[in-house]
């Protein structure tokens, strides 16, 4: 028996938080590819300290819902779950390419693989390129669009910026749209600018973020001037200086990211047979124009 | 009751290498096959003689059926669980004395104390009308599929215990065990609930035909991890993480809590711990060997270690208690001093929306509180308090 945990980090204050882990976790668990699927959390039930312990399977395959290598990935999940033996050094990466480790719970006394989280994985560049379809409503757009990847960014974690240059460079050498940048929040260059480093009329922005919260519905369509007040939502696309400004929210609630879920555990050693093309259709096909995509967060 | 062809055909594979479940052994010697059950005893039978004597104790095998090719899963949380939702016993390998295992009598805070095991017969009747047990806010029924003609099949119902005698016509009625993660998401008044055992769970829902593994998924998603370590406590092997072993792991911006000093994890403990805020019951001390004054609660689940709202709360406490004291001067009457305590009183119990609108004899009446905040506060919205200790 093989089993999924997909490690996120969920909220006290707010609900939503936990919705995408929620969302990808039933997409994995359509496709039958694992004997049990589970979502835990660090702010949430069941807690990454206590989740291990639900399965029955002997391996399990553990993936943080996290856009960065860092913190949560390096130090708080492998401690809260006990994963003896432990050392960040056992991904041996450079910010951006961590695999996985295999290591024992000792609670539990299972096999653990443990994963490099979503947001390093090659196969994000895709589900970023896809927020940007989705964005649009447009799967071929890129001539005469702008793309900006935004990132949070901090003094207190190199890493946190590594992640989104790294998919900014990916889809770059792409050559599928016109410019492409990569944005901070916290450091620089700034997403409030986001206008002074496009040419391009259309910008599509995507924020490297896992789940829509204070940041891509308040702090970022604001700051980029979407906005007077998010509670008044914004329109796609918005008009910001001349440009036309293409924002849809936290590219971690597009459907795809259950395939990087599925890669990331596939790179363990995970047997998953074709459950990533079945991920793949079921994302192709919601991934069409709905009447109310694109709306703000006033809806 | 007959006991239906596969059934017979499965129990046949496997009675040559011995059965021994639930009060029921059958195994084959050189003198032929020999079945057993509690209340009869069959020896030197040939195979046709067997099947006849296996119909003849039916309920027997198709109950084995049930648990051993159904369920299976021997030794996990999962099968002990559902073995418990139908008050069978526990330790279903001490087949010698199936119904007296020795998790037959319910320790200390058990969800249903007292309810002794059934053996299979009694099982049987039982599940014809359903047989209730609850799990914190939940309430849950075993029981058989097809209650005229039981072919040993169970299912389960869950509903909130405050709707054990509504009406299944006014529940919702759901049977995806992931809709229980939506129910459990917001309480009566629409608040997020970040801590599942919270006895706010809202009633008003039904889940109607579980199979024994969508039962344990669905409570699962109501109440996480409550199952395994339910079990781990009835073997003996529940891990309790205390609170400065809990503390000093903490890295971050928890890093603080563990100078949280021992008299104010108690005030903590107090605080979040009890069974009005938790049906946990709190099995983590101070540390090994120092246990906390504050009361752990009667909830019908073991908690093993500081859970994360604690763990945050701890954070807070922490910053408060290292601050320094001082003494401040503020003119207050006697009754306006009583009036303060009233209002912290009724803010900690959550007391405030059913003091009524006119009931200003209540210190934490709205109008009451009002009118000590346009009298007692400056302009800058302060109490007008002296610190004179400087």
């Amino acid at each position: 028996m093989q089993a999924l945990v997909i490690a996120a980090h969920g909220s006290h204050l707010n609900p939503d938080a936990s919705d995408p882990t929620y969302a990808h976790a039933d997409t994995i668990r359509e496709t039958g590819a694992f004997d049990e699927v589970r979502e835990a959390f660090w702010k949430e039930e069941p807690h990454f300290r206590e989740v291990i312990r639900t399965l029955e399977s002997d391996e399990v395959f553990v993936v943080p819902l996290f856009i960065s290598e860092g913190y949560f990935t390096e130090e708080v999940i492998p401690r809260e779950l006990r994963l003896e033996d432990w050392d960040p050094d056992k991904w041996e990466s450079d910010g951006t390419s961590a695999s996985q480790a295999t290591l024992e719970a000792e609670d539990v006394g299972k096999t653990i693989h443990y994963c490099g989280p979503v947001g390093t994985h090659d196969a994000m560049t895709d589900v970023i390129v896809q927020r940007a379809e989705t964005a649009t409503e447009d799967p071929d757009v890129g001539e005469g669009f702008g793309l900006s990847v935004v990132g949070h960014g901090t003094d207190r974690n190199e890493n946190s910026a590594k992640a989104i240059e790294y998919h900014s460079d990916r889809i770059a050498e792409r050559d599928r749209f016109d410019e492409v940048k990569a944005l901070f929040m916290d450091e620089e260059p700034e997403v409030d600018d986001v206008t002074d480093y496009f040419e391009s009329e259309d910008i599509v922005v995507v924020p490297l973020f896992i789940a829509d919260g204070y940041h891509t519905q308040e702090d970022i369509p604001e700051d980029m001037g979407l906005t007077e007040d998010y509670r008044l939502g914004w329109d796609v696309p918005a008009e910001v200086d001349g440009h036309r400004v293409w924002y849809t929210g936290a590219v971690g609630t597009e459907d795809l990211m259950a395939d990087v879920v599925l890669e990331r555990a596939a790179d363990a050693g995970a047997d998953i047979g074709d459950a990533r093309e079945a991920v793949r259709e079921l994302a192709a096909s919601v991934a069409d124009p709905e009447p109310s995509a694109g709306a703000g967060a006033g809806d | 009751m007959t006991v239906a062809t596969d059934d017979l055909e499965t129990l046949l594979d496997h009675a040559s290498s011995g059965i021994a479940f639930d009060g029921l052994h059958v195994d084959e010697s050189d003198d032929g096959y020999r079945l057993e059950t509690p209340a009869n005893e069959w020896t030197g039978l040939d195979e046709d003689e067997l099947r006849r004597a296996l119909d003849a104790a039916g309920e027997y095998a198709t109950n084995w059926r049930y648990w051993q090719e159904r369920i299976g899963g021997e030794g996990t949380a999962r099968r002990a669980f559902l073995r418990w939702c139908e008050r069978a016993p526990l330790a279903d390998a001490e087949t010698d004395e199936a119904t007296t295992g020795p998790w037959s009598e319910s320790g200390e805070g058990d969800a249903d104390a007292g309810d002794a095991p059934l053996a299979v017969p009694e099982r049987y009747d039982a599940l014809r009308d359903g047989i209730d047990r609850e799990w914190g806010q939940l309430s849950i029924t075993a029981r058989f599929v097809d209650v005229d003609d039981p072919d040993g099949e169970r299912v389960y119902d869950l509903w909130h215990v405050d709707d054990a005698d509504s009406d299944i016509a006014d529940l919702e009625v759901y049977d995806d065990p992931r809709d229980a993660r939506d129910l459990a998401t917001y309480d009566d008044d629409g608040r997020y609930r970040p801590l599942k055992t919270a006895p706010t769970l809202p009633a008003g829902w039904a889940f109607t035909g579980l199979s024994g593994a969508d039962l344990v998924e669905t409570v699962e998603f109501f109440y996480p991890a409550t199952v395994a370590n339910w079990h781990r406590e009835l073997q003996g092997t529940l891990d309790v993480d205390h609170w400065l072993e809990t503390a000093e792991r903490q890295t971050g911006i928890y890093d603080v809590i563990d100078e949280l000093p021992r008299e104010a994890v108690e005030w903590m403990a107090e605080a979040c711990c009890a069974d009005s805020q938790c049906l946990r019951r709190r099995e983590w001390q101070y540390e090994e060997g120092d246990e906390l004054d504050a009361d752990g609660g009667d909830g019908p689940f073991p908690c093993r270690e500081p859970c994360s709202l604690v763990v945050a709360a701890a954070r807070k406490c922490t910053t408060l208690e290292s601050e320094t004291e001082h003494t401040y001067e503020l003119e207050l009457t006697t009754s306006e001093l009583n009036q303060l305590e009233e209002l912290i009183d009724a803010v900690a119990d959550g007391r405030i929306d059913e003091i009524r609108e006119a009931d200003v004899y209540d210190g934490a009446n709205r109008y009451r509180a009002r009118y000590l905040r346009a009298k007692r506060f400056d302009d800058d919205g302060s109490l007008e308090a002296t610190r004179v200790d400087e």
